[in-house]
Parts: structure tokens; sequence; C-alpha cells
């Protein structure tokens, strides 16, 4: 989706608010729905990924919004979206009459063990890859209205695959459970002149991880 | 506030789960502090109603926090690097394959799956950014910072990383080349800074304690001030 999110390139955004250091909590609620988000996906039963709920907030809500208030977006709409509650119960903050419990929480154990473990979005498959490292590409100009890792500027760009990553869950259709679509991630760099004119340092680049559904031959 | 609004706002916040406020809503900047959409007192409401409905369990909950606030950080990545200086094999090693080599240290795990590392050299300077979100190699930096997931980073420093690194207070000379890491997919970057000099008598503790997270992000050299005064 063409949305607030995909902020790359923009200039209006004002100067960057640094701090040298910071607690890695602002505030007690942030750590509690970070940890609710990571346990209830690794339940395993959440049918919607992470970031579609937040790239739909709408633009000035989004850029209002705090990062972990984001998340509270994403978690309600996640687990809507899935069936485990109803906005009913959101808004009440209590289980339906009749309601069973689910019993899917994981224990505090299985949570951080699942929390230190690689998650597995790499597939060792026999997907053949259509690019070799010292390709040029060409980023393709697609505007899907849902969820995607191509950035607006990059599409449409002219880039050289710098590496083979190996094959990856695609996630433009696995965050709604629409299919896996294992294939090859390429590191691709773009030149600064080819993303952003002449007006960029000569020498300068962005690399990006492109999806092999991303790239045509240029 | 009259109470027809005020019922608007509450239906709309609670039944979309807060997805789809519609813009006007948020006219008036005091509506938050009316109501119950009060971020602290919803996320008290959401938790204890996955714990009702057996969803999430408190104490796991409560051993999620503690892992994120003490079992990564950037002294994890800062050992790391620290290595990568005095042992020129495993040094290889990291800019090879930075995952395995990272697992030597034990680690690995969410939001580090893959972890890359590019080095910075005399000729190269690296920066790392998340346009679309807030991807960061969390095994080896622990959780970004606010800055960093903010939309003035996430925009500019794609498009201006000379004028993001300036703004931070790193001029990077013309003759070198910047390069922009988006993290856009599964990799997540981390920056090998340059080794400063004059830190050829330090065992690899004193090196470990002279790496900034910054520096690591690429925001930032490991320069004069650094040594004086460790991170």
């Amino acid at each position: 989706m063409n949305g607030i999110h995909d902020m790359g390139g923009m200039q209006d955004m004002g100067p960057i608010n640094y701090a040298n250091t910071e607690p890695v909590f602002h505030e007690r609620w942030e750590g509690r729905i970070y940890a609710m988000s990571f346990a209830v996906q690794a339940t395993g039963k959440l049918r919607l990924g992470l970031r579609p709920p937040m790239e739909a907030i709408p633009p000035g809500e989004y850029l209002r919004m705090s990062y972990y208030e984001r998340w509270i977006t994403s978690v309600t709409e996640r687990l809507i979206a899935s069936d485990l509650v109803t906005a009913a119960e959101i808004r009440s903050g209590r289980p339906d009459a009749g309601s069973a419990k689910a019993n899917i929480a994981l224990s505090p154990t299985d949570a951080v063990t699942a929390f230190l473990k690689n998650p597995a979005t790499r597939r060792d498959l026999p997907v053949a890859s259509r690019f070799k490292p010292g390709d040029t590409i060409r980023a393709r100009n697609i505007n899907p209205v849902t969820h995607t890792r191509l950035p607006r500027y990059a599409r449409g760009k002219i880039g050289r695959i710098e590496r083979d990553h190996g094959i990856f869950v695609f996630w433009d259709t696995s965050v709604y459970s629409k299919g896996e679509n294992p294939q090859h991630l390429y590191s691709v760099r773009f030149s600064a002149r080819e993303l952003w004119g002449n007006s960029a340092a000569p020498k300068d680049a962005v690399y990006l991880d492109m999806f092999d559904d991303y790239l045509e031959p240029a | 506030m009259n109470t027809t609004r005020r019922d608007f706002l509450t239906s709309a916040v609670t039944a979309a789960g807060a997805t789809v406020v519609p813009e006007h809503a948020h006219a008036d900047d005091h509506v938050h502090q009316d109501l119950p959409s009060d971020p602290a007192l919803r996320v008290k409401s959401l938790e204890s109603l996955l714990i009702e409905k057996g969803l999430v369990d408190r104490s796991a909950l409560d051993a999620l926090v503690d892992t994120y606030e003490h079992q990564v950080g950037p002294r994890n990545g800062a050992r790391v690097v620290a290595r990568a200086w005095v042992d020129p094999v495993f040094k290889e090693r990291l800019l090879a394959n930075g995952t395995a080599a990272i697992g030597e240290f034990g680690y690995s795990g969410n939001q580090g799956a893959d972890i890359r590392v590019v080095e910075n050299t005399a000729t190269v300077h690296n920066l790392v950014v998340c346009t679309l979100c807030s991807c960061y190699p969390w095994p080896v930096l622990g959780l970004p910072p606010v800055w960093y997931k903010s939309a003035p980073y996430r925009s500019r420093a794609v498009i201006d990383p000379r004028g993001v690194l300036r703004e931070l207070g790193t001029d990077v000379p013309e003759n070198v080349e910047v390069r922009v890491w988006d993290s856009t997919a599964e990799q997540r970057y981390l920056v090998l800074p340059e080794r400063p000099a004059g830190t050829e008598q330090l065992g690899e503790d004193a090196l470990a304690a002279l790496v900034t997270r910054d520096s690591m992000i690429g925001v930032a050299k490991i320069g004069p001030k650094q040594q004086a005064r460790p991170a």
C-alpha cells in the first residue's frame, strides 16, 4: 500500500530527535504491548501479520501516534482478524458471555525460548533463482493496495544484484496467510543518482533486500 | 466535549481497535486526555482480557519484558566488534557469514535470524535504516532507539544520508562512499566500525568498552571523544 509508512525519500519530517541513551521502554505499557504482541504471535494462531494493520492507520494518525501506540492497533486488529477476540471484548475488556477459554498461552519458558530461537522464514527448498550477482535489474513498478516490502522510492529503478541471500518466505502473501511463496531474496545495489538524480553524491548507494517477484531483467 | 462526540469517539476507537479513527476525530487535542483510549489503560485492559481468555500468561509477559530489557543490547554487538578488531580470522568469518559468527557468542533469535555485517573502511561508510518500519538487529543491538524508528530518520536516511550524518555530528568526506542499508526484508544489518587509532595496546574487553551503539548503526564514528569517555 502506498501509505505513510513507506516514507523513504520524504524530506519534510523535521529534525531527528536524537538521544544518546534512553530506557528500553519509556513507559511500562510499551513493554507490555510489545511482549503481548510476541506472545500471541508465538501461539501460531494469528492469521494476519503485524504490519498490515499498522500500514492501514490513516497518515495523520500514524504520524501522531507513538511507535508503541501503533503496536496496540496492530495487536488488537490481528486478534480480531484471527477470531481470537471480538471487538466487543476489546471494548469491554472482558470475555463475551459464554465464550470459551482458549488455553493456548505460552509458559514463560516457552515464550522466552521462542524469542531467543531464530524464526524460521528461510526455506531450504529447490526454488530457482532468476538472477545472479552482477546482473542488472529493474525493480518492478507495482502499486499493490496490500502489504509489500518494495518501497516506492525504488520502483522502476535500475540496480545491480549484489548478493543472493537464499530462499525466504514472501511477506506480501504470507502476512495474509495466503501462502508462503518462498523465493530468492537478493541484496540489490541502487546508485544514489539512479534513485535521487544528479544532485546525489556520485559514489553513494542504497542497498535494498528484494524478493525475486519484485525484479525484472534490465 | 459534548457527550455525543465522546460516545462516537469511544466507539470508533474501541470498535475498530483504533485502526480507523476518522481524521476529524483528532482535531481536538484534548481528546486523548479524556478518553479511555489512553494507551496505558488500553494496554492494561487488553492484557487482562487476553489473560482471561487464555491467550497470554502474565508471567510470560514479565519474562519477555525482562528479556528485552536485559538479555539483548548494544553490549552484545560491542563484544562482536572488539573480537573482529583483534582476530582477523574471526573478522573474515563475520563478514562472510554474520549470523554464524555472531552465533559463536550465543547471540541469535528474533529479529536477527540473518545478520549481515558491513565494514566501515577508509573508503566506505555504512549506514543502517528501516524506511518501512523498524527492523534492527536485536540480538546484537537490542531494541531500536526512538529516533531510529522516527519519521525524520526513516525518511531522510536514504535520500540524504550525508545530511543525516552531519545532523548527528558525523562528517563523511566526499571521497568516501556512503552505503545505506535499508532493511526491508529478512536481513538485519550491523556496521563494523573502524578501530580507532591509538588503541593498539588495548585488549578485547577494553576495546569493547569503546564501541558505541551509534557506531554499529553507522550514524557515528568512534573518535577520540569516546576513547576518553567510554560509553
